[in-house]
């Protein structure tokens, strides 16, 4: 059996995800960071941006993470973050929607957050 | 029917309706409270990682910063008070302005200005009325809060707490909520957000005597620090307002529940006394009857003779 590790994706109002991965790949200030099991102990700040889970089943698990830290310690990894969402949560159409609207109201950081969420819509599927 | 027994039955009229509202409202507030116990048990993995996370950063590192550091001639305070926008519910803002009260007499006999934050329109009209200074105050959302509501309240107490004293910023940052204990029992607490007592913050998260690991921060410590006390504060500021929210809907249960009995108790002495007077009411009309057929018998009795 390869090794694995638990994760919990937590979001500020309630538990996003959780279970066994092999790999985790987020995106911190600065730069993507890949996680194993036995990584040493890592507490890091996370830019929003899509986080890939791998399942030791094979399966991958994305959400879509907006701010919020990632932080892991004896092979348990915490993914916090205020707002997180996973890949077939996302509702593809109104997220076009409101990239549109934050592209034609000039909202960078809506129009931001609206991208990693597409893109970690169409990522997971 | 007699005038009094008129009086009775109306009056019973009254308070059976009222018995009805206060019933209907104790069961509205009963399910509110299962929903918000539920909603402080969902943001608890949240605000546990995150203080997990901090205790780490502050144990774990030499890093000093603003917010862990206690100022060493404390001279404003910033009191963030917990109230809820409706009333009916006992109480529950009583006490908790009460304690906001004693925390701010306390701050200011050991020198300090204190800056009032109110959440909830009771708290708002008590200070008000009193023509006392509010810093910042904040409603609408006290009976069910949001994560978006908790980042607007901690906004501009995470920008006072930064800002230099001599700037209107504050050195300390207390907060006073009705912490949700059990179904019956709140209390209304105050306590000390910032700077962050790190001994205590460990306390609560070690419990089975864990170790703290060594961290390797990504990208420093103090950028971890920098981005996790704003959050910490508001995860804080969420729970607070959650478990208010719970104690609240607690507390209108009880309050309803008891001027529900009270109305039943009321209903049943009303009953007894329009019973007694409809008895009366039988009892004279009788005596009158009688009274009336042996004057009648009496008036016939004497022009026979």
């Amino acid at each position: 059996m390869a090794a694995e590790l638990h994760v919990a994706l937590v979001a500020a109002d309630r538990e996003v995800w959780s279970g066994e991965a092999t790999l985790v790949v987020a995106r911190t200030t600065s730069g993507d960071i890949g996680v194993m099991p036995g990584h040493q102990p890592l507490l890091g700040v996370l830019e929003s941006g899509p986080v890939t889970i791998r399942t030791p089943e094979g399966g991958t698990v994305v959400a879509a993470v907006h701010g919020g830290f990632i932080s892991f310690a004896d092979n348990k990894l915490s993914l916090l973050a205020e707002v997180a969402e996973l890949s077939d949560e996302i509702d593809v159409q109104r997220v076009e929607q409101d990239l549109a609207r934050a592209k034609a109201e000039d909202d960078a950081e809506a129009q931001r957050a609206a991208d990693v969420r597409l893109r970690a819509a169409t990522a997971g599927r | 029917m007699g005038a009094q027994l008129r009086v009775y039955k109306r009056r019973i009229r009254s308070v059976t309706a009222t018995k009805k509202i206060t019933k209907a409202m104790e069961m509205i507030a009963a399910s509110r409270v299962v929903k918000a116990q539920r909603k402080v048990a969902a943001s608890t993995p949240y605000a546990q990682e995150l203080t997990r996370a901090v205790t780490a950063v502050g144990t774990g590192s030499n890093t000093k910063h603003p917010l862990t550091t206690e100022a060493d001639n404390p001279t404003r305070a910033a009191v963030l008070l917990l109230t809820s926008d409706r009333g009916l519910a006992g109480a529950f803002n009583a006490n908790a302005i009460k304690a906001a009260e004693q925390l701010t007499e306390r701050l200011e006999r050991e020198g300090k200005q204190v800056d009032t934050y109110i959440v909830g329109r009771r708290g708002v009209a008590h200070y008000n009325f009193r023509e006392r200074k509010i810093a910042e105050a904040f409603t609408g959302f006290t009976d069910e809060p949001s994560y978006a509501d908790a980042k607007k309240v901690a906004a501009p107490l995470i920008e006072a707490i930064q800002a230099e004293t001599a700037d209107g910023g504050v050195d300390e940052l207390h907060i006073v909520y009705t912490e949700f204990v059990s179904m019956m029992t709140q209390t209304a607490v105050g306590s000390r957000l910032l700077p962050l007592r790190l001994d205590e913050a460990a306390a609560e998260t070690a419990t089975k005597g864990e170790i703290l690991p060594l961290y390797d921060f990504e990208p420093s410590a103090e950028d971890v620090l920098d981005a996790l006390l704003p959050r910490y504060v508001e995860s804080r500021i969420y729970n607070a307002l959650l478990q208010s929210a719970a104690s609240k809907h607690a507390a209108t249960r009880r309050a309803m529940k008891s001027a529900t009995d009270n109305a039943g108790e009321l209903i049943n002495t009303l009953s007894r006394l329009a019973n007694a007077a409809r008895q009366a009411e039988i009892t004279q009309e009788i005596s009158e009857i009688v009274g009336g057929a042996s004057a009648l018998a009496d008036a016939t009795a004497g022009s026979d003779n």
